[in-house]
């Protein structure tokens, strides 16, 4: 390979390519590489890309990075798709040139097996049972043992489940029927009326939504669960963007071997497009766990930063930990200090005779505000009244 | 691709950019320089993301210091709204000069009542905040700190600020930039930003600079530091920023500025445990990464 941008000499020397089009081409390579490239944004790049000269490789490079990207993420792919689409190219790249993503699962797994034997015993009620008894039962019933049109009410249940964000007073005001006086307001209405004094204003601490962080367990253990859990996140998601005062923030992550980033995912309105595009953002669904490194990963990641302070952080995870449990124990204990409540959902804590005695779960649970089942739409609507919190706090 | 600039903005190539910002004291990268060459080009914002510590704010005041312009800065917190960004009106002055209008008389007839509305939406009773002040200043440097704190809808608004270098107020008229000013947004990714915005925006990630660029920076931004000491320093903050000693807040570059300054205070000439030991204070801030460091600290003194 010589010196990058060789290949886009050689096009430029042909007639039949003009610059523009060789760069236009470049940033349809790296949309199809999943940064999100707009018109506007392939504008941009072209007249840095005049600006600086189209001709130093070096300088275009970071032209595109400045106009094209928007996250670090976005950095990392268009450092990969630069030197492939301009190191080891003599023609134009068509569209299939598009470096390969990591092969990811284009739907959930969705453990049919577990639900075995239960096809029969659903026709059987459906005869008997009055729908709305059915609809408690299956309120009550494990998600992981369903079938495949259990399934299906399940999905239209808890897309039905009511969502109100937290809340949190914040250092602004707002004005109020009582409370304490508003000056300024007072004054600006009395300068209305030429100074004269009128009706006074009265104020009090606005609150609004408090954001709320999901940290979804999607290894081997946790499978049946998942699918079920991201549709949770999602209603999460939705109801809270509905909610008033702009609505609060919903920010999800999937932990695995690695941690992944699936807000993005989550804010599609349809929840079958939504766990379609998780799905493929997830490189390692039912894969191993490492919670602890997990957990200092979105701590080093996002936490850190900020996300997580303020935040009422939910982890949904069966604490499956293997080996030591040092780790997670102390990233637990920071996300609990940095966050307004940590709760802890687990799916086999619902289940009869159930004893906190994994090695991972009793690390935690010293750090965890509530400790919760969450295994059937009843305990999920029990989850979302704990998220919910105190109103007026 | 020429834009009509200003004299004071108008330089010809990335490098001499980075000169400039080195004039002041602030080393930038060949990256960074361009992306800031392209910024005055195409009259565009830049936004900064980076770990904390990185220099962001500082490239604004560096720029501000080397184009000779005012520094505007606009600090983002949650809830800011437009008449903490662009302007207010001064309410108490409105009244005590429509007071002193009403005391001396003057407010009789219709004509005298609009004179008087006129004069209390008159420019001096107009509160220029930070958007409104670069602006009104232009060319000059606007700084919106930690944009990533304010509400999404104050990004919206900047949004409008930013693609129009332009402002209406509805009792005065436009106010527009004669020269945009050059915009610098920070952000520490609390929240991934509006894409709109970042659309407007060219995009930059300042990283941990390497060795010798760090030293070079020590020298230049605190030039007191004995080159030995320096280079001791940046030595062992690079290797705190490796990953595998899993430090809760791994130090930036303001943090090594703060050591090297503490220890040259100290007298110090040479780094040693002992008053290594002691002055941790200025580049670790949590207790759990303390004892990480002064056992780090140990190895590579005793290397």
């Amino acid at each position: 390979m010589t010196v990058s941008i060789s290949a886009l000499a050689d096009d430029l020397a042909r007639p039949d390519h003009q610059p523009d089009e060789i760069l236009l081409a470049f940033t349809h390579a790296l949309r199809g590489a999943g940064v999100p490239v707009t018109p506007d944004r392939g504008q941009a790049f072209l007249d840095a890309a005049a600006a600086v000269g189209a001709d130093d490789a070096t300088a275009v490079r970071v032209a595109g990075r400045a106009t094209l990207c928007g996250s670090p993420d976005d950095l990392a792919r268009f450092d990969q798709v630069f030197v492939e689409f301009f190191d080891h190219r003599t023609v134009l790249p068509r569209r299939r040139d598009v470096p390969p993503r990591a092969p990811a699962p284009t739907s959930l797994p969705l453990s049919d097996e577990t639900g075995d034997g239960d096809g029969r015993e659903d026709a059987d009620e459906d005869v008997v049972r009055a729908a709305a008894s059915a609809v408690e039962r299956l309120r009550h019933r494990d998600v992981a043992d369903l079938s495949a049109g259990e399934r299906e009410r399940l999905n239209a249940l808890l897309a039905g489940l009511p969502v109100r964000p937290p809340l949190r007073r914040v250092a602004r005001h707002e004005p109020w029927r009582r409370g304490t006086l508003d000056a300024r307001r007072t004054l600006r209405d009395s300068l209305r009326r030429a100074g004269e004094p009128g009706r006074v204003a009265w104020r009090r601490r606005a609150v609004r939504p408090r954001r709320v962080v999901l940290l979804v367990d999607v290894s081997g253990s946790m499978a049946p669960y998942a699918d079920a859990l991201l549709r949770l996140a999602h209603r999460l998601t939705s109801g809270c963007a509905a909610g008033a005062a702009g609505g609060g923030r919903v920010e999800t992550f999937a932990l695995g071997t690695r941690l992944t980033h699936l807000t993005r995912a989550m804010r599609l309105r349809d929840p079958e497009r939504a766990l379609v595009a998780a799905g493929d953002a997830v490189p390692d669904w039912s894969g191993g766990t490492r919670l602890g490194e997990t957990l200092q990963a979105f701590d080093r990641r996002w936490g850190r930063r900020g996300l997580a302070r303020g935040a009422v952080v939910v982890v949904l995870s069966d604490g499956w930990e293997r080996g030591d449990c040092t780790l997670l124990a102390e990233q637990v204990a920071r996300l609990q200090r940095a966050s307004h409540r940590l709760v802890w959902v687990n799916p086999h804590r619902g289940k009869a005779g159930y004893q906190p005695v994994q090695a991972g779960v009793r690390a935690v649970l010293p750090f965890v505000d509530d400790f919760v089942a969450g295994h059937s739409v009843a305990t999920f609507a029990a989850l979302l009244r704990i998220v919910e919190g105190d109103r007026r706090a | 691709m020429t834009t009509p600039d200003a004299g004071a903005l108008d330089v010809p190539t990335p490098d001499a950019v980075a000169e400039r910002l080195a004039s002041t004291g602030y080393l930038t990268d060949p990256d960074l320089a361009t992306v800031v060459f392209l910024a005055l080009r195409l009259q565009r914002p830049v936004l900064l993301e980076g770990e904390p510590g990185t220099g962001k704010t500082a490239l604004a005041e560096a720029l501000a210091q080397s184009f000779g312009l005012p520094l505007v800065r606009l600090q983002c917190y949650e809830g800011i709204d437009a008449t903490q960004a662009l302007y207010d009106w001064d309410f108490p002055r409105q009244i005590l000069h429509l007071r002193a209008l009403e005391a001396a008389g003057a407010v009789r007839g219709e004509q005298s009542v609009a004179d008087a509305e006129k004069s209390l939406y008159d420019e001096r009773f107009l509160l220029a905040r930070p958007v409104l002040a670069a602006l009104q200043q232009s060319p000059a440097v606007l700084l919106v700190d930690e944009v990533d704190r304010a509400d999404d809808e104050f990004e919206a608004f900047l949004l409008e600020v930013l693609s129009t270098y332009q402002v209406s107020i509805p009792e005065l008229g436009t106010v527009a930039a004669a020269t945009p000013p050059l915009v610098v947004l920070t952000s520490n990714r609390t929240r991934e930003l509006h894409d709109a915005l970042k659309r407007r925006c060219l995009y930059h990630w300042i990283d941990h600079p390497g060795l010798e660029r760090e030293v070079a920076i020590v020298r230049s931004r605190a030039p007191e530091v004995s080159e030995t000491l320096a280079r001791q320093v940046v030595g062992v903050v690079q290797g705190l920023r490796d990953d595998a000693l899993s430090l809760e807040k791994p130090p930036g570059v303001a943090e090594t500025l703060d050591w090297a300054r503490a220890l040259q205070q100290l007298g110090a000439t040479e780094l040693d445990l002992e008053v290594g030991a002691r002055t941790l204070g200025a580049l670790v801030k949590y207790r759990e990464d303390g004892e990480k460091v002064r056992h780090a600290l140990d190895q590579v003194l005793r290397s």
